[in-house]
Order: C-alpha cells, then structure tokens, then sequence
C-alpha cells in the first residue's frame, strides 16, 4: 500500500543513504581549522525528503491506526454493500464508489496531521533545522499525501473488484465491470483533491483538532446546508457547480465528465483550493517555528 | 564556529533581542548564560533560521544556517527535548532524522549507547518518557549526524546530578576534539564548570563577555567581619576599593552581624590589611564562584522577575 517500512527496520533501505560521506563514529579524530566539509556536501534530494515524510505519516500511533483503518474500512464498506445492496445493482463502480465515502474521510485527515503535528508536537524543530527550506518540506508533503491518495486508488479498486467477484458469485449472478482505465483516473484525482484540501486546512489552521473540524465541517456540514439550498432555491442549484467545490469533488469520483463539468472543478479548485495554500504557504514560511 | 553579529528582534514594541553580537570558537564551549525570558531561546532560533532576525545576520561555519546543504551533518541542534512527537519511540525519532540526513542504520546503536539509552527504552513512546530521557534523546538526534558544531539549549535541564556530569564531559570532549559547542542555561553552575568563554544575557542585551578567566578575575576576594567598620576603614585608608556584599537574612549570632565585603584585592593583601586593623576576619576566600555568581545576578537584576531579597538558591547549586 505504502513504500514505509516497518519502525523496527534496522537494515539500510536503499540508494537513498549510500553517499560518499566516510561513516561517522561516536568519537571523531581531531578535526582542522582549514575542514569544511560543507563546501563539497551534496544536498538532500527531494524524493529522500518524500520518503521521510511518508514515513512520518504513518509511524506514529495515530498514523499507524488511519492507515490501518483504511484497509478495514475498504473490506467493511465491500462486505455491506454484498450483504444488503441489491443483487441486481451490484457491479464495480458501485463497490468503488461505496469504498471511496470512507476514505474521503480519513484520507485527508492524514493529509492535515502531516502538516499540523510540526505545530501540534512541535516536530518542527527537528524537521525544520534538519531541511531549513520550509518550501521543500512542504512540497516533499504534498508529494507525499498525493502518493497516498494514489495508494488508495490501488487499494480501493483492487478491494472492489475482489467484492465485485465475490458478490456475483453469491448472487449467482454475472460479475458487472463496467469501469476503465479513465475511471481510475477520476478516482484517484478525486482523492488527491480531497487531500490537498485537508493539506491546505492543515497548513491555514497550523492545529490539529481545529484543522480537522474545519474539513468535517467543509466535507459534511456546508455540503449538507449547500444541498439544502439548492433544493429549495432555484437559482442555487444552477449557480451551484460554480461555487461549490465538494460538489465537484463529488462529481469526480462518479467519472465522466463533460467540457463544463471540467470548468467547474477547474474554477473551484482555484477559488477554493489554490488561493488558500497561497497564502497558507506564505504566511507557513514567514512563520516562526517555536 | 557560530557568528552572531548585531542581531536584533522585535515583537511589535517589545524587543526580545537586542543587537546582540558574539562569536563561539571552534575548540571552546561558549556558555550562553541569562535568566528565563532573557532572550537566549529566540537568539539560538535565529541562529538555526527558525526564527528571522529583525536585523542583523547570524552565520554557521560561514553560511547563513539556510544555506547549509546538509545542515544536520554539520550542526548539531537541541532547542528543546520536548518538541517531539509523543506518539514515536525514541527509535523511530532518530531513523527519521537518520534518514533525512542520509546515514546508515549501524548509527543509531552507537547513538544509543553514547547517551545511555537501553534498547527498551528506545522502543518506547516518547509521551513516556521522563524529561531525562528526552534530554538525553535530544543530545542523540544532535550528536547523530557527527556535527562540527553543537547548539543546545538548556540540556542540563532534568538530568539526575550523574547524567549532568555525563553530558559535561561529553560537550568538554567535543569541544577539545575541535567543535564549536554553544550552550544555554540559566543556572551558572553549570555553565561555569564546562564553559571556556561565557556570553551573558539580559533583557535581550549582552550585559558581559568573554573567556571564564577574565570574568573571573575580575571578581576579587570575599571576606566576612563582625567587625565591618573598622575592615572598611582600614581598607579605605589604603586604597582598596571595596563594596558591600552581605547577604540581608545573615545570622545574626553573638549580637553582632556577619558582614560580607567584596573587595577588589587578593586574599593575601585583605589578610595582611584585616590583621593591622586588628580585626577579626569570620571567612576570606577567592570572590570566583560567588564573584561570578554576584556578578550575574547583579549585571541581571533589573531583569530578574523576583526581587532579591535573598540569594536565590538556584544560582548557587
């Protein structure tokens, strides 16, 4: 699902560690004035920086259980959908479909503790003398929470097709793929979107427990309200892909979409996703690190 | 080799620190001394680029921190051994900082071992951990890379009078192997006992600095008399410049007080002017200790949040 490695590895995990640097020891010989090592240093690639940031997503308790959790709530979601969907409506989108509802939830989650534990735990100190490049940090993330969302994408449509063939064959019924290759595409940018969203709220709020409420509120509570709006406005409703970026989001996972329906992620995404990580990463690198 | 020149930074109208300027040496440990709130904490953020300098630059090795390509193979950092996250262990917070510089595994044991840290509880969670360990935690992710230069605030703070004297001889050992090694601390003792040169601040200005012995000698003797009237007489009378260093609560046995002179001669020639005044001498020793201590306290009391009323026992260890 992920590239991290267990936290016990105690082995060297690749490429990324076998610089020219002499092997360090506890008790260095005596240095002199004119060693400067620096000067010739390479520095630290962006993948490495990727790397660690991936790991430190999951390597804590909270990390380990949302991971953990997104497996489970995979099998979950498959095995309600074969216990009490309708035979005659199972086929693959529908399994991918009810899998993605739960990750939509924790997946971003992940993305917003990545950000706020440097703040929360304060694990800025470290990170932030260790790479003093806020910038490339904050990149390496977002790198980081896209390879997850890609992940999931894997995991979601590996489950559903599992769930798929095992439901039909419960049924006694044929297996229905009506999915392609371009349905993985929409899926997994849905979710990248959603991360990104959980990402900016992160990085805007610097607050774990308040980041968190803010993408409930956005990914349940205003969709909820915006619906409700719509239904009983006239214009809202017509007004509404152009506003609402959930709506969009939404949209995405269900697939094809259409010139204007790409126009209306493109407008939101941009009001409503763009602009936001601008000034949250402007005001993030002017920021003090305490 | 750390350079600090004429840094200064404001929030809003206060200033926390104020055109401060020092150097630490390669060889020597700096002893970055003040009381709480003195501005040392924000003066290390800004030499470690956590914190921008209103004005004023600060340099390691040369560069600006920023400009380090790999800064953790060259500058070893503990601001504070609490800023981690509660839900790793001990181990996972090193590999993280390992891998992020690129070192092999076969580190971290040698890590271990130099702090003290047992297997166990380096599988343990940090939240579990007692500020002792995270201390000694702290000193390995700093010490991990093999840095030339070492940066650490406070880091005495919750080790046991052992692991005190531990990472003492640790910093001395690094520093005499051709590091530059800057510490904090509002305690004097401990820094006065490790620091080769000593930096003190208050209010955000530096009020003193330089090597330990300058500031050393500068202190003098202390000599305690029952009889203070005529000691001041009889040092007035041959020039010896002198002032008044009685602790307020002194005992106050025999009906007649214990006064506390700080003078600035050797303790052979207050001796020899004490005894041709005849007067009897109740303690005459080197000011070193107590002179820096008085020192300190004095180049910070308009800083120090409590009134000195009496010698806070803090400072003396």
């Amino acid at each position: 699902m992920t590239t991290t490695t267990p936290s016990t590895s105690s082995t060297p995990t690749g490429a990324s560690e076998a610089h020219g640097r002499p092997h360090p020891t506890a008790h260095p010989s005596p240095r002199q004035a004119a060693h400067r090592p620096w000067e010739t240093r390479p520095g630290i690639p962006l993948p490495r920086i990727v790397d660690v940031e991936l790991r430190k997503s999951f390597d804590t308790r909270a990390g380990f259980w949302l991971l953990a959790s997104i497996g489970l709530a995979a099998l979950l979601t498959t095995g309600a959908v074969i216990a009490w969907a309708p035979a005659s409506e199972f086929s693959y989108s529908q399994f991918t479909l009810a899998i993605g509802v739960p990750m939509s939830v924790i997946l971003p989650i992940i993305a917003v503790l990545s950000v706020t534990a440097e703040w929360s735990q304060r694990t800025g100190l470290a990170t932030f003398t260790l790479v003093p490049h806020r910038g490339r940090v904050l990149l390496a993330k977002a790198l980081a929470v896209a390879l997850v969302a890609l992940a999931a994408t894997a995991v979601a449509f590996a489950v559903g097709a599992l769930g798929n063939v095992v439901g039909a064959s419960i049924a006694a019924i044929d297996t229905v793929w009506d999915q392609g290759l371009a349905d993985v595409g929409y899926f997994a940018l849905g979710n990248t979107l959603l991360l990104l969203v959980g990402f900016t709220l992160g990085a805007l709020i610097r607050n774990s427990p308040g980041a968190i409420v803010a993408y409930m509120v956005y990914a349940f509570v205003a969709p909820g309200l915006l619906a409700f709006l719509a239904f009983s406005q006239a214009w809202f409703s017509d007004a509404r892909p152009w506003v609402d970026p959930k709506f969009n989001q939404d949209a995405l996972l269900q697939g094809g979409f259409t010139a204007q329906d790409w126009s209306h992620l493109a407008l939101t995404t941009i009001v409503w996703l763009v602009l936001p990580l601008t000034v949250a990463v402007v005001n993030l690198l002017r920021s003090e690190v305490k | 080799m750390i350079a600090v020149e004429e840094v200064t930074r404001t929030y809003g109208d206060f200033t926390a620190v104020n055109d401060v300027t020092f150097t630490a040496q390669p060889g020597r440990v700096t002893g970055f001394l003040g009381p709480n709130g003195a501005g040392k904490s924000t003066t290390m953020r800004i030499i470690v680029g956590l914190t921008s300098p209103t004005t004023g630059t600060a340099r390691v090795l040369g560069r600006r921190f920023a400009d380090l390509p790999n800064p953790g193979l060259d500058v070893g950092v503990l601001l504070d051994a609490s800023a981690q996250h509660a839900g790793r262990t001990g181990r996972e917070v090193l590999t993280v900082a390992r891998k992020t510089m690129g070192l092999p595994a076969s580190r971290l044991e040698e890590m271990f071992d130099l702090v003290g840290l047992t297997e166990a509880e380096a599988a343990r969670r940090v939240g579990d951990y007692s500020l002792g360990m995270r201390q000694r935690l702290g000193l390995a992710h700093a010490l991990l890379g093999d840095p030339e230069v070492l940066i650490l605030d406070e880091p005495a703070n919750g080790l046991d009078p052992a692991g005190i004297r531990w990472m003492r001889d640790l910093l001395r050992g690094h520093a005499d192997r051709g590091s530059t090694v800057l510490l904090s601390s509002h305690l004097l003792h401990e820094i006065e006992v490790v620091a080769d040169d000593l930096v003190v601040i208050g209010n955000g200005r530096i009020v003193a600095q330089g090597t330990k012995a300058e500031l050393l000698s500068a202190a003098g003797t202390q000599v305690s008399t029952r009889q203070p009237d005529q000691l001041e007489g009889a040092l007035t009378a041959a020039g010896i410049a002198y002032t008044d260093a009685t602790a307020p609560r002194s005992t106050n046995a025999g009906g007649l007080a214990r006064h506390t002179l700080r003078v600035e001669a050797d303790t052979e020639l207050v001796g020899h002017v004490a005894h041709q005044a005849g007067v009897a001498l109740v303690e005459l020793r080197d000011a070193d200790g107590a002179g820096l201590e008085e020192m300190f306290l004095e180049l910070t009391a308009d800083t120090q949040r409590d009134a000195l009323t009496s010698r806070p026992e803090g400072a003396v260890a």
